[in-house]
């Protein structure tokens, strides 16, 4: 089992790797086999995804990762991880003769427990072999950077910032002996003197130049304490009050668009661009589409995923080949186009009846019965953008359950009483429930107006 | 209930997506029936034979709700009438339609039974006479329109029940109607 052999990465349902604190994807590789030449029992880990990290090397199995049926047990196996932190020594590639027809290799020594199982200050050691199988992979690329990452040892600056971290916030926001007193203010306070410490950060780093890439790197450290300290700190707090839970709103709405801290890029991902920013944006749309009830507008996203990735904008076009390829992956979202054109992330388990539930019951109301409802009246009940309300009104109008009413006073919907009038008997008073609902609304309302 | 003179309006009237055109196939054809049976109910009631699209005819308009059709919609459902040989457009332009809340041919029969009733087989009438004469009072053929007169007089010569004279002008154009 790969288990026996290297520690399992997590991976998110969409098939991304999940990041470690700080951690930043620096390679992506394709079509990438790991052998041990010494072991003759080292299973096989054939033609999969290859992640370069500043932390690790994170190898996905993709014929495992596409496939749809994969449940939760079987994907757990299917990506393992070796930490940079065990790597003792990486050899210089071989210039031969032979080496220019097969495969490019790529090796290196890590350091493994006594049970054979790789991990940081290992026993013993083993030698690990990369085999470059696809054509377009550039084996002198991932080498130096390979390099860059191993030398710079970032995964250390991590867990020492870690334990600081843990000694400096003893008693006041989370200490680990659970003692929370201070609640999302302490946050907020906490906050404060997170940002005056950055101040001064940013101060000492610009009064030399030489100390600013040590300091850009506790720069990203700090982002990234922050963001962890608010998505861990306001749980088990129930005697928040209103000011407290509008803050922790904020608190919630800047975290989801400080977002994503290793953007797929066309730089890292190279070919595989598309399919790994496809991935990410899948993971990323999940809390947005959750707070929008299971629908966003496109723009939207664009708009969010953007700004969440800060520097490393994508094209529009970039977005929709990324939804586009959704359709070939297990993913819980898709796209969704409107007659309209208007084009809209939702989740798969949404459902349009749901929404005509919601919305028969906002025009069966008496005020909506006699004037109608609008798009922007939709869209306050529904909670959504009125571009998105106005789809669900005309497709629930193509459903013959909305008729529509334009006059100078606007583009207003009306329950659907034709199908209930009997063409019969137009004069007669009707004995439907729902047309005499609205008569007598009607009704009511003409005579208030008269007295 | 609302009214239009003496025409008592449907409940549907104060709808206002009845005054709409409607997109979705299956509530447009309900409405379009809606709308043909109300204008030939009203025409029958107000005697009106022709409806003319420009200009201001009280069904198309609903002071209460402050709604009236588009030029459009009056067209769709004037048509629907003419597709059905309920109305017959009396120009290429479809400003003017002429609504036949009785067929032509329903039209011939209540002459004819006009004709038997007060004995005039055989004599002759101008066709001014059976639109306004002291004979017709009373009856469905007082004040109809010349043209759907005219044209089921036409249709009775051709069965040979009636023999159209040209006179010297249209007014006294006269017809004599045979058993």
């Amino acid at each position: 089992m790969a288990g026996n052999w290297f520690p399992i990465a997590q991976l998110t349902s969409s098939g991304r790797p999940i990041f470690q604190p700080g951690e930043v994807e620096s390679n992506l590789l394709s079509s990438i086999d790991i052998e041990s030449e010494e072991n003759p029992n080292f299973p096989v880990f054939k033609s999969g995804v290859l992640i370069l990290t500043t932390h690790r090397i994170i190898w996905i199995d993709e014929s495992k990762n596409n496939n749809s049926s994969s449940s939760s047990s079987t994907s757990s196996a299917s990506a393992i991880s070796i930490p940079l932190g065990a790597v003792t020594h990486i050899f210089s590639p071989k210039k031969s003769i032979k080496s220019m027809f097969a495969s490019p290799r790529i090796r290196f020594q890590v350091s493994v427990s006594t049970a054979g199982k790789v991990e940081e200050k290992g026993s013993r050691s083993m030698v690990i072999t990369l085999v470059f199988r696809g054509s377009k992979s550039d084996p002198d690329t991932f080498v130096t950077k390979f390099w860059e990452a191993w030398r710079a040892r970032s995964w250390e600056v991590l867990s020492s910032e870690k334990s600081d971290s843990n000694e400096k916030n003893f008693g006041s926001v989370e200490s680990s002996s659970g003692l929370r007193m201070a609640g999302v203010s302490g946050i907020l306070r906490k906050e404060q003197e997170t940002w005056e410490s950055t101040d001064k950060s940013l101060q000492d780093a610009f009064q030399d130049l030489n100390a600013l890439m040590g300091k850009a790197k506790e720069m990203v450290m700090l982002a990234e304490k922050m963001r962890l300290k608010l998505l861990s700190g306001p749980t088990g707090q129930p005697s928040t009050t209103d000011e407290e839970m509008g803050s922790k709103q904020d608190m919630q709405d800047w975290l989801l668009s400080v977002g994503i801290a290793s953007p797929v890029t066309k730089e890292s991902a190279g070919a595989l661009y598309h399919q790994q920013l496809s991935r990410q944006l899948a993971d990323f749309v999940k809390i947005p589409l959750e707070r929008a009830g299971g629908m966003t507008a496109l723009i939207d996203v664009y708009c969010l995923f953007n700004r969440a990735r800060g520097t490393e904008l994508i094209s529009p076009e970039d977005l929709l080949q990324a939804c586009a390829i959704w359709a070939k992956f297990d993913v819980p979202v898709m796209l969704r186009k409107f007659d309209s054109g208007v084009m809209v992330i939702q989740n798969k388990s949404h459902s349009d009846e749901e929404v005509f539930a919601r919305i028969m019951a906002l025009v069966l109301k008496p005020e909506a019965l006699r004037l109608g409802v609008s798009a922007s009246d939709a869209a306050m009940t529904l909670g959504i953008a009125p571009a998105l309300a106005k789809e669900h009104l005309l497709t629930a109008e193509t459903k013959g359950l909305l008729c529509r009413d334009v006059s100078a006073e606007g583009f207003r919907f009306y329950i659907n009483l034709f199908k209930e009038i009997d063409l019969n008997d137009i004069h007669l008073y009707v004995t439907n429930p729902v047309e005499t609902v609205w008569y007598v609304i009607v009704h009511i309302h003409r005579l208030l107006k008269l007295t | 209930m609302q009214k239009l003179g003496d025409f008592k309006l449907p409940q549907f009237f104060n709808y206002p997506p009845y005054f709409t055109l409607q997109p979705v196939r299956d509530t447009r054809e309900k409405q379009v029936q809606l709308w043909k049976e109300l204008i030939l109910d009203y025409c029958r009631n107000q005697k009106i034979f022709v409806i003319g699209i420009e200009e201001e005819f009280p069904l198309f308009t609903n002071q209460v709700i402050e709604r009236f059709l588009s030029h459009e919609a009056k067209e769709t459902f004037l048509s629907a009438l003419v597709s059905e040989g309920r109305a017959e457009w009396m120009d290429k332009g479809h400003k003017r339609c002429l609504i036949l809340w009785h067929r032509i041919q329903e039209w011939a029969d209540i002459i004819m039974r006009f004709v038997k009733e007060t004995g005039l087989e055989d004599s002759v009438m101008t066709i001014e006479e059976i639109r306004s004469g002291i004979e017709s009072r009373g009856t469905e053929l007082h004040g109809m329109d010349r043209t759907i007169l005219t044209r089921a007089l036409k249709l009775l010569e051709q069965k040979g029940k009636a023999a159209i004279f040209k006179g010297s002008s249209a007014d006294d154009e006269g017809v004599k109607f045979s058993a």
